[in-house]
């Protein structure tokens, strides 16, 4: 019984590393399209058929640059910065359900890396991190730009976690749980929680592009600016680190929209296809279910940053702290008043 | 109407420096309108020209690499008169004249005729005068696509008769074209 529980999460752990890896892989494949396109251009098509091995060329690329140092005294901090993005990009991902369950092999098998109660504090306790990421990277490159970058990057994304938080504290008081798995149960059926909370998905939607530090967020890499951000003095795969992390968080990010807002693995019609095909072809139905739906918001994201310049620094800071906020702090008020109200 | 107010292109605007609603200030309406055009351009025509595999259009009054014509008898049409290095505004043509020989009458259309003609192809800027200048419909500027080889050695930019003189095979290939015509 134990070693096929850790068979079994061992291999969606494994999935899940590879699912993400690939993902934040072929985005920036996607990226690059997607930009091309809505500039009327073809974009990247040299490498394989349409251009599908351009990202391992990317990736050979990054690993044969030179590994370049800067003259710094925290080598070991240098060295950890990249590794810490990644590591709470890929972290986050543990907690989400991809699907409800499969039977297989006489045994239901739950599709989620771990079910912790508290799963949405775990993501804001991971999301928190990977500030540290950003910061050590940016002290320990021991150049000026780059600590102003981190110095950006980590108050932006301090300021809009606050948001972030308050709006998912309405969230939480509709479905009174802190668990992913339930709250994407809940939300069977076209029960979407984004009918329901629809502020405080756009307030969630608006901080996730700042927590992720894309357009028009990403004053950290404000190239007129600042040359290249807090990776000014990246090189080789440790900028690769960076840059992926970047894309591996957009993919979470997006999963946890689609989870918390979206309905998750649901799609209309999911009891008929339990009940008429059998559990397992209406789970793998719902894995694909929840992928269009993230897909939509990978997409949205680039959509955004390809339609969007980047903000100020002040008029960051002022949707933050003088819009966000207070919209959120209303959108819990009126959730609360109208859950009294139902009872 | 005071001279404030006039707009040639039509496109004029004011600028307002009204303060913005909250709801301005989301910046969700305008950011929802530029989505809007942005996804437009989504599913327009790419107008990228994909390079080796499509050429561009070339103009109708393109002007590329330069041509000696021949006669309809293969004789070289060019006397030497130098009236094209004489036009030329970038100083890019010089030639040699030679007398022609009784047997080289064959050759040569003219009793006098270039034994060197030279184009410096780094001078050259592709203006044409010499063609314009050319009393005998010597020298031609072709259409063709052949750009100027690079090399490392500024010899190899001055083009002698050897490059610029049309090859017999073409002249040969005329001379039928129009007999058949």
């Amino acid at each position: 019984m134990d070693q096929a529980i850790i068979i079994e999460k061992s291999v969606i752990i494994i999935a899940v590393f590879a699912l993400t890896m690939l993902m934040a892989m072929y985005s920036t494949l996607a990226e690059r399209k997607i930009a091309a396109w809505l500039q009327d251009r073809i974009g990247p098509n040299r490498a394989g058929k349409g251009g599908i091995l351009q990202p391992l060329a990317d990736g050979l690329k990054l690993f044969a640059k030179e590994e370049f140092f800067p003259n710094t005294p925290n080598k070991f901090l240098f060295i950890v910065g990249p590794g810490i993005s990644m590591a709470t990009a890929l972290m986050t991902s543990a907690v989400i359900p991809w699907g409800d369950r499969l039977h297989l092999f006489g045994r239901d098998i739950i599709l989620q890396a771990t079910d912790i109660d508290v799963a949405i504090l775990y993501v804001f306790g991971v999301l928190s991190v990977g500030v540290y990421g950003i910061m050590i990277g940016g002290w320990a490159s021991n150049n000026k730009f780059s600590l102003m970058s981190a110095m950006r990057a980590s108050s932006q994304m301090i300021s809009y976690e606050v948001a972030m938080g308050l709006s998912i504290i309405a969230l939480i008081m509709m479905t009174g749980t802190l668990s992913l798995r339930e709250i994407a149960a809940g939300q069977s059926g076209m029960n979407w929680n984004v009918f329901y909370q629809p502020v405080g998905f756009l307030i969630f939607l608006v901080c996730s592009f700042a927590e992720t530090n894309r357009t028009p967020f990403d004053l950290a890499e404000c190239e007129a600016e600042l040359i290249g951000g807090y990776h000014t003095e990246y090189s080789s795969m440790k900028m690769g680190f960076y840059l992926f992390a970047e894309y591996a968080s957009m993919f979470i990010s997006s999963t946890i929209l689609a989870v918390l807002y979206f309905g998750a693995y649901n799609y209309p019609g999911m009891d008929w296809v339990e009940n008429n095909w059998g559990i397992n072809i209406a789970n793998i139905l719902g894995i694909i279910a929840l992928f269009i739906k993230l897909c939509g918001f990978i997409f949205f994201y680039m959509w955004v940053r390809w339609t969007v310049p980047r903000f100020r620094y002040d008029q960051l800071m002022r949707l933050g702290w003088k819009m966000l906020i207070p919209l959120s702090i209303a959108n819990i008020i009126i959730t609360g008043l109208v859950i009294l109200l139902a009872d | 109407m005071s001279i404030e107010t006039v707009s040639l292109s039509g496109r004029k605007k004011e600028v307002s420096n009204k303060k913005m609603t909250f709801a301005e200030s989301l910046y969700l309406v305008a950011i929802f309108k530029g989505l809007m055009i942005t996804i437009k351009h989504l599913f327009k025509k790419k107008v990228t020209i994909r390079y080796p595999e499509q050429a561009r259009p070339l103009s109708p009054v393109y002007r590329g690499q330069h041509m000696l014509m021949r006669d309809e008898e293969g004789r070289e049409r060019c006397t030497a008169c130098g009236l094209c290095a004489l036009s030329c505004p970038a100083e890019a043509i010089t030639m040699k004249a030679a007398e022609r020989t009784p047997e080289e009458k064959h050759l040569y259309r003219e009793e006098k005729y270039a034994s060197i003609y030279e184009i410096n192809m780094l001078r050259c800027i592709f203006c044409g005068l010499c063609e314009e200048a050319c009393p005998k419909q010597a020298i031609y500027l072709t259409k063709s696509r052949v750009m100027v080889k690079p090399s490392s050695d500024r010899e190899d930019f001055i083009y002698g008769k050897d490059k610029l003189v049309m090859p017999l095979e073409m002249a040969i290939k005329n001379t039928q074209n129009q007999a058949a015509n």
